[in-house]
């Protein structure tokens, strides 16, 4: 097994915005997810690591193969780094068929090898099919599976993904990853996937980087990564439509959870102010079950809860595995399309600890909701994700 | 009155011949115009450019000082063929090529710089050189680009005066153009020769610009196979 290692740091240089990458890491056989926000630095990263981008300075090498290093002045063509890179628009070359393209990369064989590499990795792939069909005329999964053989074909000791699967519907895709773990079976080689989206890190990863401007701001099992407390940025993209200051009560390291009380920071979220400003550090905080984080009671963190991950009730529910069920009352209702934000106050004090709730359309009327009216809010542990403050 | 088809053998002969060169000479200067990245390369462009704006008397002037027996290359030209290269078929091909270079390197360069940087990045990915990047993915997605450059500075040859008169002079049989013939007819007061000549030049230009856009067309609409299954 060859692991790639990567040390690598690059500077962008301009008057309005100076973006430093700054990352070490290894990646052993088996697939390695890069997380993060749009310039977080992912696709500079693996742009680097197979030679289209050069860093300014760092280490990068593939068991005992160094490809680019900047002490002793190595940097290997791109050509001849054995990296594959499958881009996020694919560049199937458009005047090829099928066939040409995934035979662009062979080195020069015997005229039946190439047909039978050619035509086993089409199959592995399932476009065997499409072969002689022209690469602008074939559909969006189609063409992902072309790009990938193309790439694999040439027996890369590195694969880099950047994206490939984004443009996929989810069954697609997961027949995809299916057979990309089919493959890498057989061939164990590194592949650092890079994607935002939380499904595709569950499903594939085995290890997660998650990259913040620039930098590795968490590492681990998909489990780890997306639960550590993490920095605020890398939320906000997550998509938390509440977030709160957090205060560690108290921690139960037997049952995995902690408690913690929580009141509104009265930042920006979203597109939705909290209006809370005024009203901060007033009235007692509201105590939930989270997940268990490495913080010791005492202290400062950040709580954010998907808007869509609370239900709502309008009578006490009991019998429940949901861990927190948090009384409030409803503050304003407002229907965006088909879903409505609910809009519910849950601290003594008005506006001291409010949470925005996504519902139906039919969950609004069914319930006869309207301002003013008690409520129950239910959210689960593991719905409480937690952030370094 | 007569038609000199000797004139128009020698012109094609010299446009066929200045385009066939301008498109094995245009492509490494293009490619560099294209790709590369040094900050001075503003300064190549401008003299690529040149030739368009010049009268072509100028050109023409300072083509034959470098062609003739004071200069360096022309005293080389001597030494190697006994004779000068001024008013010689040769000298009017380089005089020609000087005075074409543009119409042929302008469109081949803007057609490789409109090729999708990510192909020619994934082309590297997959292991192929340079040279096979640019055969294999460059060149095919190019054609258009290359034949329009290869038409124009053939077309511009064809039609060439000032370069002619200064560089060749009025050689029957050995620099005397179709241009000039007419030139001289009109001078004669042949007007109808004149009139014969222009005419026959124009339908032949015609013609043949005719031809290439129509195969262009055809070029355009690349497949690699005729799509057989489903």
């Amino acid at each position: 097994m060859n692991d790639l290692h990567a040390a690598v740091r690059k500077r962008f240089g301009s008057a309005e915005s100076d973006f430093a990458l700054d990352v070490a890491f290894d990646a052993a056989a088996g697939f390695t997810i890069l997380f993060g926000a749009s310039g977080a630095g992912k696709t500079t990263l693996l742009d680097c690591v197979s030679g289209l981008a050069q860093p300014d300075t760092g280490r990068i090498s593939v068991g005992e193969r160094v490809l680019f290093d900047s002490s002793s002045r190595v940097s290997v063509p791109v050509a001849q780094r054995r990296v594959g890179y499958v881009f996020q628009d694919l560049a199937l070359f458009p005047h090829m068929s099928v066939e040409q393209n995934v035979l662009y990369g062979l080195k020069p064989l015997p005229d039946a090898e190439h047909k039978q590499r050619t035509s086993a990795i089409l199959r592995s792939f399932r476009v065997d099919h499409l072969a002689q069909r022209n690469a602008r005329e074939i559909s969006g999964g189609e063409r992902q599976r072309v790009a990938l053989a193309r790439t694999l074909v040439t027996d890369p000791e590195v694969l880099l993904l950047d994206e490939p699967l984004a443009a996929l519907d989810a069954p697609t895709k997961a027949k995809i990853i299916n057979d990309l773990r089919a493959w890498n079976e057989a061939h164990g080689i590194p592949i650092l996937y890079v994607t935002h989206s939380r499904e595709e890190v569950f499903a594939l990863g085995e290890r997660v980087l998650m990259l913040d401007a620039g930098r590795v701001v968490a590492q681990g099992t998909p489990h780890q990564v997306m639960t550590a407390p993490r920095q605020q940025t890398v939320a906000q993209l997550a998509g938390f439509e509440n977030i709160f200051d957090a205060t560690v009560e108290a921690v139960h390291p037997e049952r995995g959870t902690m408690l913690c009380g929580i009141v509104a920071c009265g930042i920006m979220v979203g597109s939705v102010a909290s209006d809370a400003t005024s009203a901060h550090g007033a009235g007692a905080p509201v105590l939930i079950e989270t997940p268990l984080v490495r913080a010791a009671v005492g202290s400062k963190l950040r709580v954010g809860i998907r808007a869509g991950d609370i239900l709502l009730a309008i009578s006490p529910p009991q019998g429940l595995s949901a861990r927190n069920v948090i009384p409030g009352r409803i503050t304003s209702l407002e229907q965006r399309d088909v879903i409505v934000s609910a809009r519910v106050n849950c601290g003594e004090v008005i506006g001291s600890v409010e949470m925005e709730v996504h519902l139906t359309l039919a969950a609004r009327d069914s319930l006869q909701l309207a301002p003013g009216k008690q409520v129950w809010l239910v959210i689960k542990t593991h719905s409480c994700y937690l952030m370094q403050n | 009155m007569s038609i000199d088809w000797q004139t128009f053998a020698l012109t094609l002969e010299l446009a066929v011949t200045v385009s066939l060169i301008l498109l094995l000479l245009g492509l490494p200067i293009a490619y560099w115009l294209a790709f590369s990245r040094w900050r001075w390369k503003f300064l190549v462009e401008a003299v690529v450019a040149l030739p368009i704006v010049l009268p072509p008397t100028v050109l023409g002037f300072y083509v034959l000082v470098a062609l003739g027996s004071r200069s360096p290359l022309g005293r080389w030209w001597i030494s190697l063929t006994g004779h000068t290269l001024a008013f010689t078929f040769a000298g009017l091909v380089i005089g020609s090529i000087l005075y074409s270079l543009p119409f042929a390197v302008q469109p081949f360069a803007a057609s490789f710089s409109s090729v999708d940087r990510k192909l020619i990045a994934a082309s590297a990915t997959l292991g192929a050189s340079p040279w096979r990047t640019f055969f294999r993915v460059i060149a095919p997605l190019s054609v258009p680009g290359l034949i329009t450059g290869t038409v124009l500075s053939f077309a511009h040859t064809m039609g060439e005066f000032g370069v002619v008169l200064m560089v060749g002079g009025n050689i029957p049989g050995v620099t005397r153009t179709v241009s000039i013939d007419i030139y001289d007819r009109v001078q004669a007061s042949d007007y109808a020769g004149a009139n014969q000549t222009a005419l026959v030049l124009l339908v032949l230009c015609f013609v043949l610009l005719a031809l290439v856009y129509g195969l262009n067309r055809k070029a355009l609409a690349i497949h690699p196979r005729p799509t057989s299954q489903r």
